[in-house]
């Protein structure tokens, strides 16, 4: 593909010594050519989808009422706003955001700092960490439910041999408590990922300054505390931002344990948006809340790049 | 160069693009038959093989007739229909349609009309509680197939250990035999019932609401599901969860949930529909094989005082025609005869029959001994669930509500006040 970069030229030059073909394109005409598919294939997947989302959360629709839908400007965002259940679905949300997340990174970076150090299998242990990564989250949600499961569960039979409780626990059957174990599932599911990424970062970082500290007489942990650690904080970064758009929008893991119970326990935004679209049927209502949980994971993704652009900023 | 390979590769693209519409539009004008979709569930009810058997019978005595059967999963079913159908192209000819989506599909427009083509004599040899599964607003909209309803299921051994020699006529009476085998430390938590954040949840309370006397809508129409009988029975709920006589779990569980407590020995009673007997008793399924049995459903004293000696829940299912079926006549030939007393009775294995004379039937007797005779039993207590068309909508709000009795984190009164409002609003929309 030469053409991409001959359309910048302003002239072509005068002469062509390669044989072109005679009915050439001019190159302006073929470059927009050679990208109309994609951009075709963008506006198509995105902005299509974008703008009639849009549009709909502007209306009363029901796909069980076709040709019935009616404008109702903001409406459905007005009738959420003022809803309670919709703002314990958010805090909800937000709880379990902040607690995986959190807990995660935090587990995250004890498990990289651990395993970088290269003891006794440490090769073994490297791989092995990954599994629940790699393991598709309806299949570790699924696997879960059978842990906690009240009458058969294996939660319940190793806390009841080591003799921790005299009697099988329904794990989930209290609300607040059915959260906390979907977050221990997520945590299980995706602190690997932390790892992975923290991993990486401190193999980027140079030899020399742990050697300068050692010099300088640190300590394992002052050298952590003061070298590791700010040197960790664009890959943090990172992982937090990734990880908080994903845990917003947390919906498999819920769907396969919980369905969003006990009494709403566990019933967070993306469960709700999932419950109004493809339960209900009602288009305009669902269509409003993604735009609610985009405009709640653009939010956070901007603070965390901003923050991630003044960090970098002022390690250079 | 590049120009001239994307050009071929274009053309080519086209060509063959041109090449498989003409091929298809080739098809479909060389088809000189009736062809019918039909889109249809592979999990209960008869198998896809038991259904592929009677397509193929029907379509050797309708050889102008061609079926095209689709087989989706229970929770797939709905959704399937209902964004088919939305789009307007009619996608089914014949749709299998579960009882509590007759309205929504029949106020959207989708369902044929079938009141006057329904066959005379399946009509009188059939009870009134199938046909109740496939009306709304006073037509029918497709013939009854899949009969089903919950059962009570009870480990026989764990009974006559405690003492007992037969299973409970009342709700209060199996409490009393609950709390015995807790006391003597023959089970844990004695009853489980599947009472999660799920549709179960409210074929459980129809069971124990009218058997408490209490009903969802009055005859006005207005629902009344917070009326002091639905409260208690959801009260007698709540403590039984309290006490851990009925497992606390149970706010968690499903029916497969509830039935893998029985099969391992952990539980005595629950409330369950009919594929369940043969599962907890098989061996390879169960750890109590053979102690599992069925018996009517009881009712709460209250409800025996009123004349109520057992009340369940209608969860069957039934075909309908597709409005923009372009052969509607060939459809409705097709349930019929899938329908049909001869069919039913050749295919009883996984489907009970719509004609009440085949309950009598000895060879079919001899073939399904218990299963038989404990629908025949039960059916005349079956309930239907509302026929509304907000219910999906209503069914979520009353599963919350009964989660938050259930959990004791409001009032069963409170709660179902709450729901009881909702469906007004939800009525009035």
């Amino acid at each position: 593909m030469t053409h991409a970069g001959t359309t910048t030229k302003p002239t072509p030059p005068p002469k062509p010594t390669r044989s072109r073909p005679r009915l050439a394109l001019p190159d302006s005409l073929a470059g927009w050519l050679l990208v109309a598919p994609t951009v075709l294939f963008l506006a198509a997947v995105f902005a299509y989808p974008v703008v009639s989302t849009a549009l709909t959360s502007l209306q009363d629709a029901k796909l069980t009422k076709p040709g019935e839908a009616t404008f109702v400007g903001l409406e459905n965002y007005t009738d959420l706003a003022s809803s309670d259940a919709f703002w314990q679905a958010i805090w909800r949300t937000v709880y379990f955001t902040v607690v995986s997340v959190g807990l995660e990174l935090i587990l995250g970076i004890a498990i990289a700092a651990f395993i970088s150090r290269r003891f006794a299998g440490w090769r073994f242990l490297r791989l092995a960490i990954f599994v629940p990564w790699a393991v598709p989250t309806i299949a570790a949600a699924t696997m879960f439910r059978w842990i906690y499961n009240a009458d058969y569960g294996a939660l319940n039979g190793l806390l009841f041999q080591l003799g921790a409780i005299d009697q099988y626990v329904p794990w989930l059957a209290d609300p607040f408590a059915a959260m906390n174990f979907v977050i221990v599932t997520d945590i299980w599911k995706s602190t690997p990922f932390v790892v992975l990424i923290v991993l990486a970062a401190v193999a980027g970082i140079p030899g020399e300054l742990y050697e300068a500290a050692r010099i300088d007489g640190a300590s394992r942990w002052q050298s952590f505390w003061r070298v590791t650690l700010p040197m960790l904080k664009g890959g943090i970064l990172l992982v937090l931002v990734v990880r908080t758009v994903e845990a917003f929008r947390v919906f498999d893991i819920i769907y396969i344990l919980t369905g969003g119970g006990p009494a709403n326990g566990t019933l967070v935004i993306s469960y709700v948006a999932y419950q109004e679209t493809f339960r209900f049927f009602n288009l305009g209502r669902g269509a409003a809340l993604s735009f609610i949980i985009s405009l709640f994971v653009l939010m956070a993704a901007l603070l965390y790049l901003r923050l991630l652009s003044t960090r970098q900023g002022e390690t250079r | 160069m590049a120009h001239q390979r994307l050009g071929r590769i274009g053309l080519a693209a086209t060509a063959t693009a041109l090449a498989i519409v003409a091929a298809s539009v080739g098809g479909v004008l060389a088809q000189d038959k009736v062809s019918l979709n039909m889109i249809s569930m592979a999990q209960a009810g008869m198998t896809p093989d038991e259904m592929n058997a009677v397509i193929s019978e029907f379509v050797e005595l309708n050889p102008g007739v061609e079926i095209v059967p689709e087989y989706v999963a229970y929770d797939a079913l709905h959704d399937k229909i209902a964004t088919g159908m939305a789009s307007g192209q009619s996608p089914f000819d014949i749709m299998l349609v579960d009882d509590i989506w007759f309205p929504e599909f029949a106020e959207a427009g989708w369902l044929t009309d079938i009141s006057a083509d329904v066959p005379a004599d399946m009509l009188a040899d059939s009870s009134q509680a199938a046909w109740d599964i496939v009306s709304y607003d006073g037509k029918q909209y497709g013939l009854p197939w899949l009969l089903d309803q919950l059962y009570f299921f009870y480990n026989e051994d764990m009974l006559t250990q405690a003492g007992f020699d037969a299973p409970p006529t009342t709700w209060e009476e199996m409490t009393d035999m609950a709390q015995a085998m807790k006391d003597q430390g023959i089970v844990d938590n004695p009853i489980v019932l599947p009472l999660g954040q799920i549709e179960a949840a409210i074929t459980q309370f129809v069971a124990f609401l009218y058997g408490n006397g209490g009903e969802f809508f009055d005859e006005a129409g207005n629902p009344v599901f917070n009326s002091p009988e639905a409260v208690g029975a959801v009260q007698w709920l709540a403590d039984g969860i309290a006490s851990g006589l009925i497992n606390p779990a149970s706010t968690t569980y499903g029916e497969e949930d509830a039935r893998n407590a029985i099969s391992a020995g952990k539980a005595a009673f629950t409330v369950n529909w009919t594929y369940m007997y043969d599962l907890a008793n098989n061996p390879d399924e169960s750890a109590v094989p053979g102690q599992i049995k069925m018996a009517m459903m009881p009712a709460f004293a209250k409800g025996v005082e009123a004349g109520i000696p057992s009340a369940t829940n209608n969860g069957s299912m039934g075909f309908a025609v597709s409005s923009g079926s372009a052969n509607p006549d060939a459809a409705m030939a097709f349930i019929e005869y899938l329908t049909s007393k001869d069919v039913q009775k050749r295919y009883s294995a996984h489907v009970t029959p719509l004609w009440t004379s085949l309950a009598s039937d000895p060879e079919l007797l001899a073939a399904q001994p218990v299963l038989l005779a404990m629908f025949a039993e039960q059916w005349p207590f079956a309930h239907v669930r509302p026929k509304v068309p907000y219910y999906l909508e209503m069914s979520q709000t009353l599963q919350v509500a009964l989660q938050e009795a259930l959990v004791g984190s409001k009032s069963a009164q409170d709660a179902l006040d709450g729901a009881v409002a909702v469906a007004v609003d939800l009525a009035g929309e």
